[in-house]
Formats: structure tokens, sequence, C-alpha cells
């Protein structure tokens, strides 16, 4: 684990927050819980609700979850359910209302079932992103905001709109500047710490807290990365893990890739770098949200070029020796984007690339191991030599 | 410099020794016990190559058993070792098809032997040595038998490759009459389509060598050769490709 000091402080936000969650609502803030990346969370902050994630990393819930849900459904949609149904999540406990997207048909029909439990707000996403659907995108964003002035009895203003943007804009800039540290050869933190940052600092009901929390570690990294510290060897395989969300309890793949050997620079995935680009502040506040969000390169838009030209970028940003696409058993729209965009970076960027799918179980680590180490190997054995790991095209 | 490769497989342990040429190699069952094969089977192929322990500078391990032995002096994955082991006996060998007992596996190789890319089965027996032999079972011969059967018959549609829903598919064709020989074709035919499917979605190119203890089946060989539509180079000794291509590794880096 690293030994940047501010560490420890995030790494325990979750359990610690819990309570504060429970202490505000007593003092009647309200909590909205989310699931997407794609629920703008500026309108919630604008109501003077406390936003807070609510997706499901983790296998518990899951046989629960089965007992309604079909088997063979991604575990993250189960996952998330479960946590409801069997109500052992606290912030779900807390939510006093929950935002959901039309993403993928997985989890649209499962948010069917999740509105018996608790109120919840459906947003219709549409699924390219041309102008006819950043209008209707526009229009989604209006009824939510109706809806949380209406459900918490406030008056959402311009005024209020632009210092919740001006306040996410500053988280993004604080995420981004923290997953930077990993452009540094050896990164100075590994991928799992990493991880455990960008996971529970979600958790943390007072944002500007949060911001300042991550900007403070992220100053010691870059003293550590400075002064040559860092868990790795220059040798170690730089991986890009890319895909579906992850976060603590689903971490197994990257987990697995530093066990085997390998640091993961950098998550493409939805807590990862696919969160950092802020929302233009001048102009029409809704209007510029709409049109952020709508950019999100989620699998489930197309076509979705978007995703193929972050990863593209961030093999390059990030000096990746190679890419791990992570896609959930069951999740149709990663799955089949990985046959392209295996495609798309063995032309752009020349570096190899594994699929894995998977679920949050643990029965196929032994398999995956072999998977990841081969690799690894297959990385590192030119690395080593210093040769470049994929042989030149011919022309 | 000696160096001792040892695949420990979920079947059968193999061991080659070199020392810039191959010495000696044995093979084991590995039964309950990986440690202990890969014991018997360092011994035997030490014994067969008429040279003490004390010789041997390098031990790497392989397959699935590699975590168990502690006198490795490193490990390497199956694929890595498959590559190499491959590309030695066939330098001209840009595709590796392994199938194990456990999994199956297509690497396509770089002009020096390195690993390019690779696909590996997921989590199930199908299109596994484990597969044929379930299969083989049910139609109570033996996997020799099986090739033999299927040579020249027409393959019976079996739509499932995995093992348990195809176990009652061949057992609903016996009971209608399908005859054994179309059958046992359709067997062969479900794995052939497997390796197609894997094949498909990593760069296949000519030579490709088929390499497992699978592949020492001629007619087996032929069916899946005239399914993928490409010629199937068999390396002497194919089962023990992936413990040569440790011993290589081995000597290549002491
Ligand atoms: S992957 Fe897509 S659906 Fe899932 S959280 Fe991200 S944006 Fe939402
Ligand atoms: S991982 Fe795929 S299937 Fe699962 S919720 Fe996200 S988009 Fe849907």
């Amino acid at each position: 684990m690293t030994t940047a000091k501010t560490f420890a402080e995030i790494s325990t936000l979750r359990e610690r927050n819990a309570l504060a969650v429970k202490e505000a609502k007593d003092k009647g803030l309200r909590v909205v819980g989310t699931y997407c990346l794609y629920s703008p969370s500026e309108l919630v902050v604008a109501a003077g609700a406390i936003p807070v994630m609510l997706c499901g990393t983790s296998q518990n819930p899951i046989p629960a979850a089965e007992k309604v849900l079909p088997r063979n459904l991604c575990p993250l949609i189960k996952s998330s359910y479960g946590f409801a149904a069997t109500d052992t999540c606290p912030y779900f406990h807390f939510a006093d209302l929950l935002i959901a997207e039309t993403t993928c048909d997985g989890k649209k029909k499962m948010y069917e079932l999740m509105g018996e439990m608790k109120p919840l707000h459906l947003m219709q996403l549409p699924q390219l992103q041309d102008d006819a659907a950043l209008t209707y995108w526009t229009g989604e964003m209006k009824r939510l905001k109706s809806r949380l002035e209406k459900e918490f009895a406030v008056d959402i203003t311009d005024e209020k709109l632009r210092d919740a943007i001006r306040l996410v804009n500053d988280e993004r800039r604080s995420l981004k500047e923290f997953q930077d540290v990993c452009k540094h050869d050896p990164a100075p933190i590994s991928g799992m710490d990493m991880l455990t940052v960008l996971h529970n600092r979600g958790f943390s009901i007072d944002k500007q807290a949060a911001i300042d929390l991550v900007d403070r570690l992220t100053a010691e990294l870059r003293e550590m990365a400075d002064t040559g510290i860092s868990p790795f060897k220059p040798a170690t395989p730089r991986i890009l893990l890319s895909g579906v969300p992850v976060g603590i309890g689903s971490d197994k793949v990257a987990r697995l890739i530093e066990e085997c050997g390998g640091s993961v620079v950098c998550f493409e995935s939805c807590g990862g770098y696919k969160k950092v680009d802020p929302i233009e502040e001048n102009g029409d506040p809704l209007a510029a949200m709409a049109d952020r969000y709508l950019q999100i390169p989620c699998s489930c838009m197309s076509p979705n070029q978007g995703r193929f030209n972050l990863v593209e970028h961030l093999v390059r940003e990030f000096h990746a020796d190679g890419v791990v696409d992570l896609t959930w058993q069951g999740c149709h729209t990663y799955n089949i984007e990985s046959y392209r965009l295996k495609k798309h970076v063995q032309e752009t960027a020349d570096v190899p690339f594994l699929q894995i799918e998977t679920d949050y179980s643990e029965s196929d680590t032994d398999h995956l191991k072999v998977r990841i180490e081969a690799f690894l190997e297959m990385i590192s054995r030119p690395k080593r030599a210093g040769k470049n790991p994929v042989e030149p095209k011919t022309a | 410099m000696v160096s001792v490769g040892i695949d420990i497989g979920s079947t059968a342990t193999k061991a080659v020794v070199f020392d810039g040429r191959i010495l000696g190699h044995a093979m084991e069952q590995t039964g309950w016990d990986p440690k202990d094969a890969g014991f018997r089977a360092f011994r035997s192929a030490l014994d067969k190559s008429g040279i003490t322990e004390d010789w041997v500078g390098s031990i790497v391990g392989t397959g699935y058993g590699r975590v168990s032995l502690p006198i490795f002096t490193s490990r390497v994955t199956e694929i890595t070792c498959h590559a190499r082991g491959a590309h030695h006996l066939d330098p001209a060998t840009r595709t590796v098809i392994d199938i194990g007992g456990q999994d199956c596996k297509v690497i396509s190789l770089n002009q020096d032997g390195s690993v390019a890319d690779f696909i590996m089965n997921d989590k199930c027996a199908a299109g596994t040595g484990r597969f044929l032999q379930v299969m083989a079972g049910i139609l109570d011969i033996s996997l020799h038998e099986l090739g033999a059967l299927a040579a020249d018959a027409e393959p019976a549609p079996l739509s499932s490759m995995c093992t348990v829903f195809a176990e009652s598919e061949v057992i609903g064709l016996l009971a209608r009459g399908t005859a054994k020989s179309s059958i046992a074709a359709g067997i062969i035919d479900t794995i052939a389509r497997r390796i197609q499917g894997l094949a498909g979605r990593v760069p296949f190119r000519d030579t490709v060598s088929f390499t497992g203890g699978i592949a020492q089946n001629g007619d087996i060989c032929t069916i899946i050769a005239s399914r993928l539509g490409t010629r199937l180079h068999v390396p002497v000794g194919p089962q023990f490709v992936g413990a040569l291509g440790a011993a290589l590794i081995g000597f290549d880096e002491s």
C-alpha cells in the first residue's frame, strides 16, 4: 500500500461517511442515489441534496438478486439491485430519491423493479450524439430539474446551478490531476490504491472536503514521483484498464494484473478517466450540462467513436504497454464493442490488447491468472530486452 | 548448462531436458498430486538423459501446476512456452493450436517466436481434451477409436459445445439410432468449430502447428484441418512442446 499519508484517510471514507449521511439526514438533508455517469450530479447539488453513487460493486447481494433477476445478467446490475432488495447498503437506505437512465437493456428493465422500492426518476437517454438527441436530452435535464424542485420543494436557479457546475468541475479537475500522476514512469501509486481512492472519495458527503483531500494526496504523490518512490520497477508493464465500471469489490482483474507483476496506470472506465472532462461554465447551464453529459463515450451509444478516441489518447498519454478490456458477463454492449476496440488499438497504438470477460465471483481466478500472466510475459519479455513488443507492420 | 522444463498439465505432466539439444524427456500422469507428478517426471527425464541433478542449472515450470513445485527456478505460462517450443521445432510456425486437458488455445506468433496475440477458451470444458474424453466414454470407445470411427463419416449435427448438454445430446442421438461413426464425427466437429471460433479472433497465419496429446491422433487432425481449411503441422511429440518451450526459456535466460 502507498506510503502517502492522505491515502489512509481516504481509504476509510466509505465507512466513516455512512454515519455522516445518517447525521445529515437527521438534520433534514436530502440524499439522492445515482447509478451511472450520465446522472447529472450538478442538479442534485443545486437542489441542496447530497448525491451518492450506488452502483453495486460487490458479489455479496448477487445471490439475493438472482431470486428475481436472471442469472446470466451483468453482475453490476444484479449487485445494484441486490443491495436495494436486501437493504444492506446504508447509502441506498438513506436515499430519498434515485436517478436512473435508460442506458443498457438490463439496467432499464431492472430499474422498473427497483422503482417499486423507492421513488425513482428515470431519464430517457438517447443513444446517439447528434443535435436532435441533444435537444431531447436537454429536455430530460429540464424534467429532472422539475422533479427535484417538486420532490424537495426548492427552486433551482441558474445561479445555484452555475455554482454547482463550478464545484463539480473542480472535482473533475482534482480527479484528473490525481490520475495524471500515473503518467509518471514508474507510477508512484498502484492501480489498486488508485481505485480505492477513486471509489471511496465518492462516498464523501462534503464535495469540497473530498476535493481538498484528493488534492493533498496528489501533491504527496507528485513529491514521491519526483524523488523516485514507486511500488514498481521501470520494467514493470504499464496497463491501461478499459471497459466496464470497476470499484472496490469488483476489482478482481485490476488486482490480478498487479499480483501477476503489472501496474495499472489508468482506468478508462466510468469511475476513472471517462469522468474528467469539464462542463462549459459560460452560457445556459442546463444546455451546457446536457451537451457535456451526452458526450460520455459509454458503449450504450451507437456509434461510439468517442471511446475509441479516448482509449487511443490514453494509451499514448500514459505510455501504456498494453490494454486490458474488461467486460462483464452479460454485458452485450461492452462485449461486442471489444472486437472493434481491439482493432482500433492495434491500428492506432500498436500495443497488445487482451479482452477479459468475467463476473464478480472468484471462481475463474486461476484461469484468469494464466491469461493475464501470459499477456504480461508477452509485453515484458521484449520490454526487458528493450524491444518493441509488437512486430513492425510490413508494408 | 542443462535446463529442464516441466509442464504440469491437468492430465499429464511432461519434462524435457535440454542442453543445446534435447537430451531426454518423460511423461507421468498428473493424478491428484501435481507436486509429486512434477518430481516423478523430473527424475525420470534425468534418468533417461543419463545425468544427475547436480548438472541442472535451471528448472522452469509451466502448466496449471506451475505454482506447486518448490524446485522451479522460474515459472512461465503455457502460452509463452508453447509458442517458444513450437517455434523451435519449426521456425516457420506463426500460429499454434493447443488442445490441453482443461483448456484450448490459439496463439499467434511473431517471426522470432515470441507471442503476438493469443486467445483461450473460457471457464468451461468446451473444446478441450476433457470434452473428447467424456464423449468417447459415452460411446464406450477409446480416443483413438473415436478418431478412426469418425474418419470418413458425415458428422451428426451437435449443437451444444458444453460438455453437460452435449452429453445428453449424444445420448439422444444414440437412442434415435444414429450411427456411432457419424456421432463421433459430430463430436470432433464440435471441437473443430470451437477452435475455428477462437482462431477468428487472433491473426491466423501459416504455418499452423498443432500441439497437445490430441494432435497425435491423425484422424482427429484431418477433421480439424479440413474444418479450418488449412494444413496442420504436428511436431514430433506434440504433448511435449510446452515442456520443451520451458526448457528453452530456461536455457536462453541463463
Ligand atoms: S458504463 Fe455506461 S451505463 Fe455504465 S455507468 Fe458508465 S455510462 Fe453508465
Ligand atoms: S456493464 Fe454493461 S450490462 Fe452492466 S450495467 Fe454497464 S452497460 Fe449495462
